[in-house]
């Protein structure tokens, strides 16, 4: 039952998803599991949450190696689930006045408190944060650039040469540089185009089969099924 | 000062230290660094599961359930068994759930993998040739991607060795990959220097009002 119920499931699902492009009465289905895979992948994502909380409350309790950020961590994110739960059941508004409704809770839009809701956190703390680490990466990707861009073979230079002429043709001074926007163009429109396009047809029928293994029942690793 | 005021300063005032403290890490790992990461990914994961709550889990699944349409049990009980994972001890319920899932996702996969990645590819790299009635230039540029497709295609075809004639089209495959590669290199590092503008700028012209 362990290992059978799950590969039946997974067969059923797979041919009844299969065959509703071509029966059109099984599009119930299609429009059915779309909804129900979007439930269960959100649910899924409780499990992280939890694997989060555990995690840190761990280092915490045994007092580990910066066990002091942990409960920042898991401050962060108490609050910021009160913040978003709970405003919609006028808990924050109590407190603190006005409720204007929003697309995720309300948003209590009075006073000092302003900086500190659900949404203004999101915008003074997450965005600033994830834009400022992926920013980051321009300096450790020009120091890689350093290292790989050396033209010691003639594949490195193709790579260097299309590689300087991208990337002058996405700025502006770039632009007065003869052929420079021409040769970017060419460049992304014709030889790019040629090898993704190679790459898209591979990965085409890789997923093809693959997909067709797991429905099969061959390829069973994803149940954590070793043999 | 209104409180207004104070409290769209304090935000971006926030925003800056934040910026400082990830910046920081340019020079080493520091406490600044460490105290701006986890707050990130405590907040992270805090929005994240409220967006999912709000604009997933309510409105597909509370919402229906309200309403008695109970074809949403379904994924309703296979969530619960999704979350078994966390019990050793019947873990392996969440098999069914991750099965459907699976299943599913392989079933729709086929048909759009093969429409979109593979019969449309094919139909968009088979173009005339001719050169009556249309440019030189697009004839030669049709020709390259012809040839480019191909030569890619051989020398991911790992069936054969790449000795020979098939190791010859392999390198011209090569050739095409590099540049692929170089283009889409170039693209990610202007769009990581785009971002590390945008944070100078929201120091400098934001906060500190220089430029």
């Amino acid at each position: 039952m362990r290992r059978q119920v799950p590969l039946v499931i997974c067969f059923v699902a797979g041919v009844l998803m299969l065959a509703q492009s071509f029966v059109p009465p099984l599009n119930w289905f299609y429009t059915n599991a779309l909804a129900w895979a979007r439930i269960i992948s959100c649910i899924a994502v409780f499990i992280g949450l939890i694997s989060l909380v555990r995690l840190h409350a761990t280092k915490v309790r045994r007092r580990a190696a910066d066990w002091k950020f942990s409960i920042i961590t898991l401050l962060a994110l108490l609050y910021m689930m009160l913040a978003g739960l709970l405003t919609r059941y006028g808990v924050f508004v109590k407190l603190h006045g006005q409720c204007v409704p929003g697309s995720m809770g309300d948003k209590i839009v009075t006073g000092f408190q302003n900086a500190f809701n659900f949404q203004d956190i999101f915008l003074n703390i997450q965005i600033p944060v994830q834009a400022t680490m992926f920013s980051l990466l321009a300096f450790y990707i020009a120091s890689a650039a350093f290292r790989a861009f050396r033209a010691r073979t003639f594949e490195a230079t193709l790579l260097l040469v299309a590689a300087t002429i991208v990337m002058l043709g996405r700025v502006p001074v770039g632009h007065y540089i003869w052929g420079v926007p021409q040769a970017t163009a060419w460049i992304l429109d014709v030889p790019n185009t040629a090898a993704k396009r190679g790459i898209m047809i591979g990965i085409g029928l890789g997923m093809t089969s693959t997909a067709l293994k797991i429905m099969l029942g061959i390829e069973r690793t994803y149940l954590g099924i070793k043999d | 000062m209104t409180l207004e005021t104070f409290s769209g300063t304090f935000g971006l005032w926030m925003g800056a230290a934040l910026t400082l403290c990830i910046f920081s890490f340019l020079y080493k790992d520091n406490p600044f660094y460490r105290f701006a990461e986890h707050l990130f990914v405590g907040v992270s994961a805090g929005y994240w599961l409220v967006y999912n709550y709000w604009n997933i889990v309510k409105p597909n699944l509370i919402d229906p359930l309200r309403e008695e349409q109970w074809q949403y049990l379904l994924p309703l009980v296979l969530g619960i068994f999704m979350l078994t994972r966390l019990f050793p001890n019947v873990g392996w319920l969440s098999r069914w759930a991750i099965a459907f899932m699976i299943g599913s996702g392989s079933g729709i996969m086929i048909i759009t993998y093969l429409q979109s990645n593979f019969l449309e590819q094919i139909k968009s790299t088979l173009v005339p040739l001719d050169p009556t009635g249309q440019p030189w230039y697009v004839v030669v540029n049709n020709v390259i991607l012809l040839v480019g497709v191909v030569s890619g295609l051989v020398y991911f075809f790992f069936s054969k060795a790449h000795t020979g004639v098939t190791g010859r089209i392999a390198r011209i495959g090569v050739v095409f990959l590099m540049v692929s590669f170089g283009a889409s290199f170039g693209y990610t590092v202007m769009a990581r220097i785009s971002l590390l503008i945008g944070r100078l700028y929201f120091l400098l012209h934001k906060c500190v009002g220089v430029i």
